[in-house]
């Protein structure tokens, strides 16, 4: 059916790509806007398809999918950047996205041994170690267990890791987008160690997942029982199996590679176990030679998501709408400030929506484009008084080795036409 | 349930089961199984299973992880982290390689095989010279690592950006224009982002 072309009937090419394309080129978009103009546009003075005829009833998508129009918001991967897709990154499209909360299908995913198909007829998950009874539940089991709703960000400890020595992927989905943010339900770790009876020499946590990487961190005792969650569904539905059907652990504000998906064994013990998760990798090398080691938080950070490379100024000067994100993984964010001239001056955003300890926290900045050249940066407070520093203050002070937390302050350069570049400056 | 757990729920794990599932060592050697194994018995078992990724001497294929030599160079501009010039503890091979390698075909050696690959991964990063060389429970922790005393604490709040916490700039807060000194499309390797022209 004509109605799910791309092309209008005046001929302008409506997708994505076609508008980018002519509005990028100039000229053909606008005068043939102006001739539609002129006698009226026939997207209004013509009865369209979808006027006439009739659509897909109730039955054609028992599970629904977005527009195919959207069909371009997906989540990408860098080949390059690992040996294997299996044991590799993908990102969220944050350009396309708004709010705070991102759609399950579009959550970045990370796997070290590919994504673990398991019925959770047969998922297991066991407590044992410094515990008065070791523990074995079935998921029937833990829905048993009392629930609760969270609203948390999980950002990879890599997110923007690529950036240490300069601008280097264009665009917010490949800088920033191993981010993701969702409504975790799921059972207070608290319980299920209650359950155990964590010994009083009981210090630390081995989590533990069922892939093929038996993906393994350990946790501070204190942690757990603050604020982890054993979560089993997502935006309201099950886990998707890329993050961690069905089972994950949910570690507010602490680097993603500790959420350990497909969760089966918790251990209880009194010592770190050293693993090769939190020893070879998610230990950050400064330049003197020393690495950090057991860095768990994510710091304050926050990027411009539109415009960016991926998402440029279409429509020419006049009235725009700067937007991004803004998060911590100590607690709220409380400011978030935009410069439009690389730094030299900023203004205060108006933070919109729901502002939710260690969440992703939505920014605007509506502003009216002269247009002229911006070099566009954001920078993020939260609420203990971290600000977010610039990626010069962090090279100063850890080397360009780092791989892991990077959270400087990123620049967009915008050029006359309003296309977007990742950019450092001076 | 069979215990009195606060909410009776879940059931006691069997000793079997906790065998079954309990793999991990730790550095004080916590959890290393029975066994032993030689260089010279874990050359074989490492052309057969994990040269074809890492190489016959650990310096790695393409971009699949290289396991020895960089010693002396995590000050460097481009550091080599392996085993021998980074890893910080013994117990993380043994532990890892047989909680996940081979890539694809996970816990498919023996404890003596796993043995014997550490031994071998030590041997090609010079820790250890004698192919006889025998590792096992009652050696395994006498074998110290080269980079282990080069860890520190998360000591990230105390860096100067951050320790300040005040209110930052506002106006006037760089000297003179702003320059570009770098741009991402002169890298150009952000990956097309297909048809829909994403990722420039």
């Amino acid at each position: 059916m004509s109605g799910r072309n791309n092309k209008s009937k005046s001929g302008v090419d409506t997708s994505r790509r076609g508008f980018l394309t002519a509005g990028l080129a100039g000229g053909a978009a606008l005068a043939a806007t102006g001739m539609a103009r002129a006698n009226g546009d026939p997207l209004i003075t013509e009865i369209q398809d979808w006027n006439r005829y009739l659509g897909d009833g109730v039955d054609a998508a028992p599970y629904g999918m977005p527009s195919e129009f959207e069909a371009h918001v997906v989540r990408r991967d860098v080949p390059w950047l690992t040996a294997d897709p299996v044991s590799s990154v993908n990102f969220t499209p944050l350009h396309e996205l708004d709010g705070i909360i991102t759609p399950n299908g579009l959550c970045f995913e990370r796997h070290h041994g590919g994504v673990a198909e398991i019925d959770p007829a047969d998922h297991r998950l066991m407590i044992h170690g410094l515990v008065e009874r070791p523990l074995v539940f079935t998921m029937q089991d833990l829905m048993r267990f009392p629930r609760e709703n969270r609203i948390y960000f999980l950002e990879c400890a890599a997110n923007s890791g690529m950036e240490w020595r300069g601008s280097q992927l264009n665009g917010c989905q490949f800088t920033h987008g191993m981010v993701h943010c969702v409504v975790y339900t799921g059972v207070p770790l608290k319980y299920l160690l209650d359950e155990a009876g964590v010994k009083t020499s009981g210090k630390w946590l081995l989590a533990e997942g069922a892939d093929a990487a038996a993906m393994t961190r350990s946790i501070p005792i204190e942690k757990a029982l603050e604020d982890c969650l054993v979560a089993f569904k997502m935006n309201g539905e099950a886990l998707r199996p890329e993050q961690g059907y069905p089972v994950r652990l949910v570690v507010p504000g602490w680097e993603g590679n500790m959420w350990i998906k497909w969760l089966r064994r918790l251990e209880v013990g009194d010592e770190p176990w050293g693993q090769r998760e939190e020893t070879s990798k998610y230990t950050d090398l400064l330049a003197n030679g020393q690495a950090r080691r057991h860095t768990w938080a994510m710091e304050v950070k926050s990027v411009i998501t539109s415009p960016s490379p991926q998402a440029p100024i279409a429509h020419g000067p006049g009235r725009t709408v700067i937007t991004g994100l803004a998060w911590s993984g100590n607690g709220r964010i409380d400011r978030v400030d935009v410069s439009l001239d690389g730094g030299r001056n900023w203004r205060p955003a108006r933070i919109d929506g729901p502002s939710i300890s260690k969440a992703l926290h939505r920014f605007y900045l509506d502003i009216d484009w002269d247009g002229s050249e911006m070099l566009l940066q954001s920078r993020a407070m939260d609420e203990t008084g971290m600000i977010q520093p610039m990626k010069d203050e962090l090279r100063a002070a850890r080397g360009e080795n780092s791989i892991y937390h990077n959270n400087g302050i990123q620049t967009w350069h915008v050029n006359g036409d309003g296309v977007a570049e990742n950019v450092e400056v001076s | 349930a069979d215990h009195d757990g606060p909410m009776k729920l879940g059931r006691l794990a069997t000793e079997d089961e906790i065998a079954a599932w309990d793999i991990d060592i730790r550095p004080d050697g916590l959890g290393l199984p029975p066994g032993r194994g030689t260089v010279a018995q874990g050359e074989p078992i490492y052309t057969d299973n994990c040269a074809v990724c890492h190489g016959d001497f650990g310096e790695g294929i393409g971009r699949w992880p290289v396991l020895a030599g960089g010693q002396d160079t995590l000050t460097n501009e481009r550091p080599i982290k392996t085993v021998g010039s980074y890893w910080p503890y013994l117990s993380t091979v043994y532990d890892y390689i047989r909680r996940a390698m081979p890539f694809g075909n996970a816990r498919s050696l023996t404890d003596d095989e796993v043995y014997a690959l550490t031994a071998y991964v030590l041997y090609l990063n010079d820790i250890v010279d004698d192919e006889e060389f025998e590792l096992s429970p009652d050696n395994f922790t006498e074998i110290g690592m080269p980079n282990e005393d080069n860890f520190i604490p998360d000591t990230r709040p105390a860096e100067e950006h951050y320790a300040e916490k005040t209110e930052p700039c506002m106006s006037d807060c760089k000297p003179g224009p702003v320059k570009i000194t770098m741009r991402a499309q002169v890298l150009d390797v952000t990956p097309d982002g297909d048809e829909e022209g994403g990722g420039a």
